[in-house]
């Protein structure tokens, strides 16, 4: 299911395509720089004054997984240090190397200075990695007595449950975000959220955290052990039959070791339980306070901005403050006047010149020879055209791996040609290349035309959410010049939005 | 399935169930994370928790969906071993089965894990197999080794019991020929990243890590290997531009101003060629068959969805028999 390079299949996508079509394929009309034509109904997200107002106190990225949540989070976090404030970023489960363009090497816990900032307007950076176990640790050796403590962290109830079931990275990325909160030591805090099954979890964590806590069933639990009694099993003599099956079934279930660690570990907890939820719910509250703003962070897809639409509900619905959207990975074109339908016409043109034979993807010579299939390692493009040498090198081998069987490269094309004696070879060549632009622009052109009618579909339905869009960059993101450019895109929506109403 | 979020993994796994079908076979798509993803790809309502069939392959197979609720998957348990009948709703009212499946540890992931190597293992009267085979649309991966190693740090817990030995069974069969795990990557550095550390996970807990697909592989475009002997003959492009009747080549014409900024795109393109191919590097290193899957241009609506089973029984299931248990 490649996508189709046939111009008959290419007339669905084209359509909206709103390119004012001259008509006149040779004058000189200034029409050819029509700019990208990002009409944006909703209004612009404002990066900067957001991240400038000390008001602002924490930034939360959300969305679903793989759109560049964490990217976001730490671009928002260089600009904000850039701009004068004392910003701390706190990532969940950052991609290595985007880790060590901020200098975390590490999984300890503390924020660490990023180095390479400009602390010219006086802000700095620091980020830090979350450690789930420690931080909740942490809270265990906080809040009970050293023997206590010690019972707990050595519960094996305990171990597994610290270091990594459902839910508890969840819990302990609001703790910690509670934590820098209440150290009042960060003008701002950029967090980015944990790549949840739900991309929610982390708004209900604390609530669940809260209600659990408040349950009947784990009173019940923790009332044998508060009155001195051996292991729980007294749970039977409260008279309630479920209850007493149900216990009595886990025990049977999962061994009596294992309940009998439940219940001392709960016993344990219990002079914890109280201030658990209290900060619980204050995180919560803390996530409500006009001092944070919340982004949803989105790719230009059809299910990232589904994604994205249930959770601006979603935060609506918990008065969450939400700041906007920010769409990642858009993509643009400089040469937005020229439509793919035109491009892919100019391209057949040029192929039908009877020089390449595009739906087999063969060049076909008219005057030439045949020359058969040959070596495509002597001819690459590399010996007889002085492109850069970084790129050519390495892309003008055929190495196609044995998997792409679906289509068949060109690279032959340029070794037939180059030993093609007759004159036509370098128009031919020509012909190839700007046949090949003229593709390649098509392909920008639908995926352009694509990407915009999802994002209209997300402004219709919510056109009250402020939209930043950020240009794809060729490459991922791993130094801090990229996070720069990304967080100068991320900022600069009028040059977008006013090229597109001009 | 699984896979870096984003990367299509529940897609994936749905087309396989769909090419896993194909000639009258019987299959079982099952879903844990709760997200109603399958019910989305096949445009029906949301799945209740019970098997229920979603769509007929090509060749009259059958794929059936189930969408585990850990909570009923749970109750189902007790059920089993103890009969607990009403006594079962009166738990879920005091908070116990929202206890056991959130804070007991693990647990969840058991049910989850437990209730699918039920489906692979149930037989019909005649002693069939009910499912020629269950496509289970995983966690991400990275979390995969721990969801599916769970059932190991289980049978430690639990030393004794019927949840040690169930514990016990299923590991056995995770760890067995007839299991099958495949990573679902984009060519993308962090997924890939994550691919390669999920599979060295995978590896380390001793469960098979079985193949890597590539998704959403964008169509190589004819002549992309050339493109960057193009920045240095902006005069000849501009020519061959206007032959083609886009406009004057001569210095600012229409034909001319095209160039720069189609060139340039031409060089990003060529930029990703090259990172592509280092990330394919990266992946046919891991010792195990690479597949890749085109991109659906359209997004995924059911016509691609079969497009994308065609795709994988072509490519996939004649090739080998890696594929053919999932």
């Amino acid at each position: 299911m490649a996508t189709p390079l046939d111009a008959e299949a290419l007339d669905a996508d084209v359509s909206d395509a709103d390119t004012p079509d001259t008509g006149a394929p040779d004058t000189d009309a200034p029409s050819a720089d029509v700019p990208s034509s990002d009409v944006l109904d909703a209004e612009a997200l404002e990066i900067d004054p957001l991240l400038d107002d000390p008001t602002t106190r924490i930034v939360v990225c959300c969305g679903s997984g793989g759109v560049g949540k964490t990217t976001t989070a730490a671009a928002l976090g260089v600009r904000a240090a850039e701009r004068g404030r004392r910003t701390v970023v706190l990532t969940i489960d950052p991609a290595r190397r985007l880790a060590q363009s901020m200098g975390l090497s590490e999984l300890d816990n503390t924020p660490r200075e990023v180095p390479g900032i400009d602390k010219a307007a006086g802000g700095e950076l620091h980020a830090m990695m979350l450690d789930m176990k420690r931080t909740f640790d942490e809270i265990v050796e906080t809040h009970a007595d050293p023997d206590r403590a010690k019972a707990i962290l050595e519960n094996p109830f305990y171990q597994s449950l610290s270091t990594g079931f459902a839910g508890t990275q969840e819990y302990m990325a609001m703790e910690k975000l509670g934590q820098l909160r209440a150290g009042d030591e960060w003008d701002l805090i950029v967090v980015d959220t944990p790549p949840s099954r739900s991309a929610l979890d982390f708004l209900d964590a604390p609530k669940r955290l809260g209600s659990f806590l408040d349950g009947k069933f784990i009173k019940l639990m923790m009332a044998p052990a508060r009155v001195g009694g051996r292991a729980g099993m007294k749970v039977v003599n409260l008279g309630m039959a479920g209850l007493s099956l149900f216990t009595g079934a886990l025990n049977k279930l999962l061994g009596a070791g294992l309940l009998r660690d439940v219940q001392t570990f709960v016993a344990a907890m219990d002079t914890m339980f109280g201030g658990f939820r209290t900060r619980a719910d204050a995180t919560y509250r803390l996530l409500q306070a006009p001092g944070t703003a919340f982004l949803v962070v989105a790719a230009p897809e059809r299910d990232a901005l589904r994604e994205a639409a249930y959770f601006v509900e979603r935060l609506a619905a918990d008065r969450m403050p939400l700041a906007g959207l920010v769409l990642n990975r858009v993509h643009d074109s400089d040469a937005a006047g020229l439509s793919a339908e035109r491009a892919v016409a100019a391209a057949e043109n040029l192929e039908e010149g009877g020089i390449v034979d595009r739906r087999r993807g063969k060049i076909l010579h008219r005057d030439a020879p045949s020359a058969g299939p040959a070596d495509p390692e002597d001819g690459s493009p590399a010996s007889e055209s002085p492109g850069p040498a970084r790129s050519v090198t390495t892309l003008g081998g055929n190495e196609t791996t044995e998997t792409t069987e679906r289509t068949i490269p060109d690279a032959r094309s340029a070794a037939d040609r180059a030993s093609a004696p007759d004159a036509t070879g370098d128009d031919e060549d020509v012909a190839v290349l700007a046949a090949g632009l003229l593709r390649l622009h098509a392909d920008r052109m639908r995926l352009l035309a694509r990407e915009r009618r999802t994002r209209d579909r997300f402004t219709a339905l919510h056109p009250d959410v402020p939209l930043a869009q950020v240009a794809a960059l060729p490459g991922d993101v791993h130094d801090l010049d990229s996070l720069r450019t990304i967080g100068g895109r991320l900022a600069d929506q009028h040059r977008r939005a006013s090229t597109g109403t001009d | 399935m699984t896979g870096k979020g984003g990367t299509g993994k529940t897609t994936v796994a749905a087309a396989l169930a769909l090419a896993l079908a194909h000639g009258g076979r019987r299959t079982l798509l099952v879903e844990v994370e709760g997200r109603q993803g399958v019910a989305q790809l096949f445009e029906t309502e949301p799945l209740p928790y019970e098997e229920r069939k979603i769509a007929v392959s090509h060749g009259n197979g059958e794929v059936y969906a189930l969408a585990i609720d850990a909570e009923r998957a749970l109750l189902d348990y007790l059920q089993m071993f103890y009969k607990l009948g009403s006594a079962g709703r009166a738990l879920k009212r005091l908070g116990a089965i929202d206890f056991a499946t959130t804070i007991a540890p693990g647990l969840r992931d058991v049910l989850l894990t437990g209730k699918a190597c039920e489906a692979v293992r149930r037989r019909d009267k005649q002693q069939r197999p009910v499912y020629d085979a269950v496509v289970m649309d995983a966690p991400p991966t990275g979390r995969i080794a721990r969801f599916l190693g769970v059932n190991e740090e289980v049978a430690g817990l639990a030393k004794v019991g019927p949840v040690h030995n169930q514990a016990q069974a299923v590991m056995r069969l995770l760890k067995s020929p007839e299991t099958a795990v495949h990573l679902v990557t984009l060519l993308e550095e962090m997924p890939v990243q994550e691919t390669v550390d999920g599979i060295a996970e995978l590896r380390a807990t001793g469960l098979p890590a079985t193949s890597v697909v590539v998704n959403m592989v964008r169509p190589q475009l004819p002549g992309e290997e050339q493109l960057l002997s193009a920045q240095e003959r902006t005069d000849e492009i501009a020519r061959a531009f206007a032959r083609a009747g886009l406009g004057g080549a001569r210095r600012g014409g229409r034909a001319e101003r095209l160039v720069a900024p189609l060139l340039e795109q031409g060089r990003e393109h060529a930029e990703r060629v090259e990172l592509e191919r280092g990330l394919r590097a990266e992946l046919s290193a891991q010792g195990l068959p690479v597949r890749e899957l085109g991109l659906l241009s359209e997004g995924v609506e059911l016509a691609g969805l079969y497009g994308l089973a065609r795709e994988l029984r072509g490519q996939w299931l004649t090739s080998g028999t890696d594929g053919a248990r999932p």
